[in-house]
């Protein structure tokens, strides 16, 4: 992390993208993410088979020339239903982190800046977030409010926001003692100003960081409610969802109901995982 | 090895000034405020719980009776569950109950909720023994070698592998799991419910494989901070003033890098008991094995709001004992502060 903040020029810029397109792993991480990104937009018009359609004369079909990927116990195409099944998980995910997002910086903002009393009640609340795990959280609103896609959302945003403030928070406590402060508030700036026209910007890149690697646990948060019946309801080609009907039937030994949507789900994991090292390897230089 | 890149997170005149002024009480005290600090965290943590049923739509006992049972049985059932009493009523009964064993009772199972928690709590507590068993040597082992090499490709794999492991949702790698070691090789069984009576290694066996989607979360965790931990000790005055003194950099990394950098990890362990129960919900489910996460799991499915709430505080109990015995255990190993300077 830099002292002082550095103007991103467009030199800077281009600097940080040559350094990020330099990075194999960055490269291979957004690309499967930009497929994701493209079969969840544009799933629909290129799939061979509708991936809701039931053709039960050929329920549970080994995967084949026809279909790629096997049928499920409807028989419906998996292949198409992998493809589409991308769509609920990279709505509600970055749905959810934008939240958590705007959430986290404003608390990491006021309780870096105002520190006192503000710090204490809000990293006690905080701390006491920590204490339960998220998805236990999620299952508690979940079933108190009723399983809906704004309420994953708007559960996961909340309870993934502490986690950002606190890097927020870090970020600020280093910002706030800088010149470039001390003149602003020698300015008779108000403390709105203060936190969010001049400190804001300088601490973009460690928020920046942040957010992509939540985005991971944002997924894994998504998936699993979907996987546990509390998230994305049925008939949804949703890949958790998919996984959650069909793996009691593995031992049977029709391993491709499951493998591909887990494939697909470690797929768009692992690539974020890369993308959000690759900007943190290129952020932090 | 840059030398000047040296970060502590604790300044060396504050440190100096704390093992000066140790005395007897010091350890009592930093104990007493963190125990403060966690009853602090169990209040609101049991407020959240507490609230959150609340909000629960409709009222309790329609929901538990169902659309079509009359007013005056919905209005008795309601009265008897004591949810017509003001709010601040309910809530000191229900923590006054709590804290005297009574934990309510479960809607789903028809029994008392301490009777269902304590031997769930038990099976949770093996599988959690086990995934730990594994994990906790392995991480940091692979932090510590990651470290060794730090921006060497094999640092960078086991750093790529590790917090990708963390993000994969256990359900996906313990489908994967069964698919390979149940199913196409079948040596290892797929549901964890060994026979009555079986002993202790027979459990471990049937342990195994439901332990492994935890052991890879947890990896990646414990693997980041031993990582981090070991960089920052490599980088410190002490371990310079070993090599300069000539001692041998096998002794310099056992003596005196690994005792200091294993610390952090200490705690990182300690509080990864909050995420284990969320995740043992999911493994729980996914290989059959009736402990607390199961637990809530169908506390959550059948609207059983008194199990879930017991459930969630107890969980919340286990992460602030849990961390306590963490700040315990690394103020005995941390010769800074026991040894009194």
């Amino acid at each position: 992390m830099t002292d002082f903040a550095i103007p991103v020029t467009r030199s800077r810029r281009s600097e940080l993208l040559t350094a990020l397109f330099r990075s194999g792993a960055f490269v291979a991480g957004v690309s499967i993410v930009f497929f994701w990104v493209f079969c969840s937009l544009f799933g629909p018009y290129i799939v061979p088979f509708d991936p809701l359609a039931d053709d039960v004369l050929n329920a549970l079909g080994p995967p084949s020339a026809v279909h790629w990927f096997g049928t499920d116990q409807l028989g419906r195409d998996i292949f198409s239903r992998v493809i589409v099944g991308s769509r609920d998980i990279l709505t509600v995910a970055p749905l959810a982190l934008i939240l958590a997002t705007a959430v986290g910086t404003v608390l990491g903002l006021l309780t870096g800046y105002f520190r006192g009393i503000v710090d204490d009640v809000v990293s006690r609340l905080i701390e006491a977030k920590m204490a339960i795990p998220g998805t236990i959280i999620a299952l508690l609103a979940i079933v108190a409010l009723g399983t809906s896609q704004t309420t994953v959302v708007v559960v996961i945003g909340l309870s993934f926001g502490p986690v950002i403030a606190r890097t927020v928070r870090a970020a600020v406590l280093s910002e706030r003692e800088l010149d470039y402060v001390a003149a602003a508030k020698l300015r008779m700036e108000n403390s709105a100003h203060i936190m969010f026209i001049e400190i804001l910007p300088n601490i973009l890149p460690p928020i920046l960081v942040e957010s992509t690697v939540r985005l991971g646990y944002a997924i894994f948060a998504v998936t699993t409610l979907s996987f546990l019946g509390f998230g994305v309801q049925p008939p949804s080609p949703d890949w958790g969802l998919s996984i959650s009907t069909n793996y009691s039937m593995i031992s049977g030994g029709y391993w491709w109901t499951v493998v591909f949507d887990a494939l697909a789900i470690a797929s768009l994991v692992i690539a974020v995982n890369l993308t959000a090292d690759g900007l943190h390897g290129a952020l932090d230089d | 090895m840059s030398w000047a890149r040296r970060t502590s997170t604790m300044p060396s005149a504050a440190q100096s000034r704390f093992s000066r002024c140790f005395q007897e009480d010091t350890m009592n005290r930093f104990l007493a405020r963190r125990f403060a600090h966690s009853l602090v965290t169990l209040f609101v943590v049991s407020l959240l719980v507490f609230f959150l049923g609340q909000i629960l739509p409709g009222n309790l006992g329609r929901a538990i009776l169902g659309p079509f049972a009359d007013l005056q049985a919905v209005e008795a059932l309601n009265h008897q569950l004591g949810v017509d009493r003001p709010l601040l009523v309910q809530y000191g009964t229900w923590i006054w109950h709590f804290i005297q064993g009574d934990m309510g009772h479960s809607y789903l199972y028809s029994a008392p909720v301490a009777d269902l928690v304590v031997p769930a709590l038990n099976r949770s507590l093996k599988l959690a023994a086990v995934a730990f068993l594994i994990v906790v040597p392995l991480g940091i082992v692979g932090g510590v070698v990651a470290a060794l090499n730090v921006n060497r490709p094999t640092d960078r794999i086991i750093s790529i592998c590790g917090l990708s492991a963390a993000t994969l949702p256990e359900f996906v790698s313990g489908i994967v799991l069964i698919l390979i070691f149940g199913v196409w090789l079948r040596c290892l069984p797929i549901a964890a419910a060994w026979p009555d009576g079986a002993g202790a290694l027979t459990q471990l066996y049937f342990l195994i494989l439901p332990s492994m989607p935890l052991v890879l979360v947890l990896f990646g965790y414990i693997a980041r901070m031993a990582r981090a931990g070991m960089i920052e000790a490599l980088d410190s005055d002490y371990t310079r003033t070993a090599v300069l003194n000539g001692l041998p950099w096998r002794k310099v990394i056992w003596r005196h890098v690994l005792r200091n950098a294993l610390l952090p990890t200490i705690t990182v362990i300690a509080s990864q008991t909050g995420y284990l129960i969320g995740g043992l919900m999911v493994v729980e489910t996914l290989f059959r094995y009736q402990g607390i996460g199961s637990l809530i799991y169908d506390a959550a499915k059948g609207k059983d709001f008194p199990m879930l709430q017991a459930c969630v505080l107890i969980i919340g109990i286990t992460y602030a004992v849990a961390t306590l015995l963490a700040d315990l255990l690394s103020f005995r190993l941390n010769p800074r502060i026991r040894m009194g300077g």
